[in-house]
Order: C-alpha cells, then structure tokens, then sequence
C-alpha cells in the first residue's frame, strides 16, 4: 500500500522535440511545492543538458555559505538532448549533481539504468529537487497520466534491493509494465555515512530482476536521506526507437550499425566487455603495477589471480544474457552475480542477484584492503550496493584504516575491537555493517578518509605528515582505484579533477608511463586539457563513456590520434547533429565541454575552494610515501635517481626517499603550472577573465567572483 | 639491445615480438606493435622475428573503467 498522499501535482506531458522535452519539474520538499520551469533555449546553448543542467541550477539555488545538509542544497538528476536513444550503444545515462558532503562542492555522477530517459519521455529534461522534507517520502512522477504525487514513505524499507523490487511491483500495472519503471534509492548506509550513494534501477526481463546501476561518488545519497527521500519513481510506457523525436534519424542510425558491427566483431579481442565487464581490468592493472594494494601502498600482488575476471567469468557472472543497462547497448556490460546466498549481517540467508563486481569495487574493496576473496566482493558489494554506500570510498576507508593499524597508530581500542589487519575480510564486513548502522568504529569511519585522519589525529597525536602521505583523498573525495606513482600526468588527473580524485576526468597512464607518449610538460598538459574536456561532453548528453575507447575501430591504430578514437568523435559529432538538428562540428563538440567544465571549476571557487591548494594530492600519490614501499621497488626508484644524477652511493633508504620526494613535488608544481596555462587559468587554478569570456560564460557574478583572484 | 617503448632491452636471438610483450608482461589486451615505424599484424606476433637494433613500440589504448 502506497503511503498518504501529501502533495499531488498534475501536468501535461511535454513531447519531446529533438532531444528536449523543454521542461524541468522543480520539486521543494520544504513545503512540498511542485511546479514545471521552462528549459530555455540559452541553458540549452550554454549547458547542453545533462551535468551542465544540473550545475546552472544548483549555481542558482546555493549561495558561497550553503551547506550539503542546508535546504537550499539541491539534487538534480537529467539526462541530456542524446539520452533515451535506443540505436547507439550507452546511451541511457543520467547525470546527478549536488553539494557534496565530502567535499562542500559541486558533485557529478554519471550513471546508468532507466530513469533519466523514462524522465525525459515523461515530459522532464531534468529533476530538480530542494528543500527537506520532516519525514519520508517517495516522489512518484506518471508520464503516461501526467501527475506527480509525494507520498508518506515512513513505513517503507530504505535499503535498495527491498525497496526498489517493492516500488517497481506495486507501481507496475503487470509483469510487462515492470520495464517501464525505474527506481532512485539509496539505503540506511547513506543516513548514517557522508560516502553515501544513489542507485537507479532497471527491470532485468530475462532475470525477471530489478537491476541497479550506481552514481557512487561523493556522497549524493547521503543528500538524498538527508532530504527525507526514500525513492523517486517514474513510470513511462510507450519508449519506442523515436521517443527522442530526432531531427535526422539516419545519422544516428548509421553510427549506430558502425558501433554495433565494431563491437560484435572485435569486443571478443579487445576487452571482452560482454563477458566479464570492467573486471578485466584487474589482471591488466596487476599486471602493470596499478592495481591498489593495502591502501596504494603497492601496485601488484600474488594473490590478485584469485579476483580476475577469469574467476568471476568462471564461478559467479552469468554469462549469455543481455547486460544491458538501456535499450540497445550491445556493449553489455552490466555483468551480475544471480543467487547469491547472503552470508552475513541482517540479510543473511536471503538469495539476492548481485549487480557485481565491476574493476572499480574489486579493487577497492578487495585488493586495496589485502583480501584476496572473490566470495567476500560479492558480499561486500551487495551490501554497498544496498546500503547505498560508495565501494570506492569504502574500500579506501578500510585499507587507510587497516594500514594505521598495522602501523600502530589506532588500536582496538580507537576500532570498538576491531583487528583491522590487512586481508581480514570478517572485520571489513563487520565495519560496513556497523558504518550502515551508524554505530562503533564505522560511524567514524563512514565519514570518509579526510574526517577520519582528523580524528585519529585528534585522539592519537600521530605524525601528521605521514597521515597525511597515505590518505588517499584530495578536496575531501577518495581516490579512485589506480596507482599513479609512476605516472605524472596521472597525478594530474586526479589532483586537477574538479570533482576529486576520480578517473572519469583523465586516465592517461598508459600513454604517459608505458607508452611514453607524452614526455614533456606541454605534452601532459595538452593531454589534461583535451581528455577531461572531451570526456565531460558525456555527462551533458545522457551518454556513456565506455563505447568511446573500450571497444575501437580495427583500424583506429593508424589513425593520426588513436587516443582521441577519431571514428568514435565523429560519431558524437553525427549523433547530437542527428538528435538536434544542429551542425556542430567536434571542435564545437569541445567548446560545450570547455564551458561547462570551466563553469564547475568556477563553482568550485564559489565555494570557498577551487585554489591551487586544494589541488595538492597526498604524497603517495605521487611516490613512495614508506620504506616499505621505496624498498618493495628499490632498483626502480634507485635507476631513476640516478638517472637524475642523484649520487645515492652509501645512501640510506631514508634518504633516497627525501631526494626522490624533492624531485617528484618539483616535478608535479612545474606540471600543475603548465595544466593551468594550458587551461586558461591563472598560476593559482583559475580561469582568467579572457578564459570566460572565450567560453560565453562571463556572467555577472562569475567575474565578479573571479576578479578577485586575479593577479 | 633493442629499445622498447623509448627504453633499452636486451636482444636475444630469435626474440619474436610475442617474447617481447610476454618479457615487459605487456598483457593489455588492446595494443599496436609497431616496428621500425611498421604497424605489426596481431596474427604475426607469434612469428615476427625481431632484430638487434629494432626500434619497438607498443602502443596501449586506454580503456576499462578508466
């Protein structure tokens, strides 16, 4: 039974014209207003869609003073004009913009399931939602009946995977129409934690399942609990190959059959997504020194054959259904584990399908804790997945933490009991339940490593350096899972990324440490300027990044820029022209990147932040922050210190530390100074007035914003 | 000695382009081979004989959740 009814709002559907509905639905929670703003044709020009959406209302609705928890904070979920395609792969994306608890700043998720094109078909290019309500609700949105309902939601279950099977039965006409409806929930986990996430779901027809993808980073569903909202449901029925209304259906069409063609070909030599998924990264990462170990102390070990895909392919992931997380996707990636038998804390016994394990959760919550246990990875991502809590947050949580016990900095007594020793699985679990419950040691730690090295400070007086050297946050957000200490360009990447730490904005280790592509400054700064503005483009159209480089031509080696995967650039090219109706050209494509890019950058520094300082990585990020470490690769670092020129003869391990210390900071400020001139930005990270006014976004309050950090 | 991706190697006679890649344990699965300026075909890896003095690149795409 549907709770009480608290707010009704009735509405006729928008049609959707070439990729915009041309209506965003504002919700207030404070006083359950419900009212319809009009998508502007200069937000489309400026913002596109998707993320740039989310920013320009969220820029509106907070002041430099909001807090993540104030009312004024809000969530805005939108697709953009290519989402809810069914011909390209990937391309039913929403992006989630809100303050972030863990860093006070704008932050962006990109994630699959039904919802952002159900939204859009129901009438909305995006959801904006403020305000707090004083108890739980559900906001259901009709598209086909044009009504949006809030309802009393205090008796319902906040944990995802009883939740979000429930809302889909009781919102659904029949088994059929289940397809029709897509979930947003997060779970207790995010009301006790600040690493809280958001799941959206899909009806998996052959499983007879309700699927989740994940907008994992940074906190969004710790916003969402915050606001009282146990879920948001919308319910479509009629999405057909034209829902999107496109100008020029054959472009699409066609860039579709190239990829499809590509990717039936050529997925089985390449990286055999449509088997095991991201997963296929942990052998390749191990392989090559990546693959966090014990909380990037290292970058390889032994046991790692025990979590590669090989092991999941064999023993959990179904294999031969379609894993698709929206229509059309061939590249099928959304691999799951179906009847898994829960082992521990409240749901054990229940036999759950598990959406698991992409590369990402493997690696945080597995290698980067020292476990070695494909079974405990199941495990502990479903209940991240349920509890609504970031894997990549947690898994940093733990390894940091098991790392301070190891070294003597917290004890049993700081842990509630704790042995929070490398590889002990049990504890691991044992903490994601009490961080789920908000109690003992895991209501600490649940609020992510930057708060947690400040009370292990607080309480223990440790070296505050070395806590700092193997914290692996920067503005707040832990870093996602690759060790970039042997990669410059890397370190920029996360260190620059507006979000924080997360790979989504530039993965250059390859070209910058194997394939030695980009030596020189000017070469890692012309890479940190062209990826992360190429790769935001996503987030504005509804679109994933994957069927852009994890599947490429046969040919795209002899292309002039293979990186860049041209053949796919001009499919983007062709698919918003397609949609739109509009001629741009990739260098257009670039230009709505740039602005909406430089605009987060800005609302970073609307926020108190957004400074060179807040782009300082800790120091193992950029090397060996131990001796262990040094030592664990001593003839790598001792040929490269001498290779420098460095005189390491007679020297202590000690000391060859300090001197590669001195070399890689010097080298990492001389790249920070190239990245922001490449950028357009000043020597303290920010965009000059000719930058904004280059990009058309020289409003008002933005230069009035930035004048005051120009030199 | 060969040079690998801009770093030395030792050459040994009747190194094939698949002892390259299994020596740097190179096991990316999406890679170009290029010798002397001369992309290599993946199905010559294996047969591809490599000489002293050969220049080598292999090019790794980025990919994954990356």
């Amino acid at each position: 039974m549907a709770g009480k009814i608290l707010a009704t709002y009735e509405y006729t559907p928008a049609k959707v014209e070439k990729g915009y509905a041309g209506k965003t639905l504002y919700i207030n929670l404070s006083d359950m207003t419900i009212k319809e703003k009009p998508v502007t044709e200069k937000m489309k020009e400026l913002f596109v869609g998707g993320r740039g959406f989310g920013l320009w209302y969220l820029w509106n609705a907070v002041s430099s003073d909001t807090k993540w928890n104030d009312p004024e904070n809000e969530i805005i979920i939108a697709g953009g004009p290519i989402c809810g395609i069914t011909q390209y792969p990937g391309s039913g994306k929403a992006a989630v913009v809100t303050l972030s608890p863990l860093t006070g700043c704008p932050m962006d998720n990109n994630v699959g399931g039904y919802f952002a094109p159900l939204l859009k078909f129901s009438g909305w290019d995006a959801l904006e939602i403020q305000g707090k309500s004083d108890r739980d609700v559900i906001v259901f949105i009709d598209g086909n009946r044009g009504k949006v309902v809030i309802e009393d939601a205090s008796d319902e279950p906040a944990d995802t995977h009883l939740l979000a099977e429930k809302l889909t039965e009781r919102y659904a006409d029949s088994e059929e129409d289940k397809r029709n409806i897509s979930v947003v929930s997060s779970g207790k986990g995010a009301e006790n934690t600040l690493i809280g996430m958001l799941n959206v779901s899909f009806y998996d027809v052959k499983r007879k399942a309700v699927r989740v993808k994940q907008a994992g980073r940074g906190g969004s569903g710790t916003v969402f609990r915050d606001k009282k909202i146990k879920a948001i449901v919308v319910k479509y029925k009629g999405v057909t190959g034209d829902s999107n209304n496109p100008a020029d259906k054959e472009k699409i069409i066609n860039a579709a059959l190239r990829l499809h063609k590509e990717i039936f070909e050529l997925d089985k030599l390449q990286n055999r997504m449509r088997e095991v998924g991201t997963a296929n990264l942990v052998e390749v990462m191990n392989d090559y020194d990546l693959l966090p170990v014990m909380n990037f102390q290292y970058g390889s070990h032994p046991d790692a054959n025990r979590i590669t895909s090989k092991v999941f392919r064999e023993k959990y992931f179904t294999q031969n259904v379609p894993d698709n997380c929206w229509y059309g996707c061939s590249l099928s990636c959304a691999k799951a584990v179906d009847n898994y038998e829960v082992k521990t804390g409240p749901y054990k016994g229940q036999k759950v399908c598990v959406d698991a394990a992409e590369y990402e959760t493997i690696a945080a919550v597995a290698a980067n804790c020292g476990i070695f246990d494909p079974e405990y990875v199941i495990e502990a991502n479903f209940y991240c997945d349920t509890y609504g809590l970031d894997t990549i947050s947690f898994g940093n949580i733990v390894g940091f933490a098991m790392e301070c016990y190891e070294r003597g900095i917290i004890n049993k007594e700081i842990t509630g009991g704790l042995e929070l020793k490398f590889g002990n699985a049990d504890a691991a679990l044992e903490l994601l339940h009490q961080m789920a419950k908000g109690e003992g040691f895991g209501k600490i730690a649940g609020q992510g490593v930057k708060r947690l090295r400040e009370y292990i400070l607080e309480k223990t007086g440790a070296d505050a350096k070395l806590l700092r050297d193997i914290s692996m946050e920067i503005k707040g957000l832990e870093v996602s899972m690759y060790v970039s200490k042997e990669s410059l360009a890397q370190q920029g990447g996360y260190a620059f990324a507006n979000k924080g730490p997360q790979h989504d904005e530039a993965w250059l280790i390859f070209m910058d440490m194997v394939n030695k592509q980009i030596p020189t400054f000017e070469d890692k700064a012309e890479a940190l300027h062209y990826f992360p503005i190429f790769r935001t483009w996503f987030s504005l159209q509804g679109l994933c990044k994957l069927p852009w480089n994890d599947i490429v031509p046969a040919d795209n080696a002899m292309t002039d820029e293979p990186h860049k995967i041209p053949a796919h650039v001009q499919n983007y090219v062709d698919l918003f022209n397609g949609v739109t109706g509009k001629n741009i050209t990739k260098e257009e494509l670039l230009l709505q990147s740039e602005r909406v890019f430089n605009f987060q950058r800005i609302f970073n520094l609307k926020m108190g932040k957004g400074t060179r300082e807040y782009d300082m990585p800790p120091f193992r990020l950029l090397g060996p922050a131990t001796k262990e470490e040094y030592e664990s690769r001593a003839e790598r670092y001792d040929k490269q210190l001498k290779e420098l020129g460095y005189d390491i003869e007679g020297k202590t391990t000690e000391e060859k530390m300090a001197m590669l210390r001195q070399y890689r900071e010097s080298q990492f400020e001389k790249l920070t100074d190239a990245v922001y001139k490449r950028r357009g930005w000043n020597k303290n990270g920010v965009p000059t007035l000719e930058t904004v006014k280059k990009l058309g976004i020289d409003f008002p309050d933005v230069v009035e914003l930035i004048a005051k950090y120009q030199e | 000695m060969i040079k690998v991706n801009n770093e030395d190697m030792d050459f040994t006679d009747g190194m094939t382009i698949e002892d390259v890649l299994r020596i740097k344990r190179y096991s990316h699965p999406m890679i170009t081979v290029i010798v002397n300026g001369k992309v290599i075909p993946v199905d010559s890896y294996s047969t591809h004989k490599i000489k002293d003095g050969d220049v080598i690149n292999v090019i790794h795409m980025m990919s994954g959740g990356c």
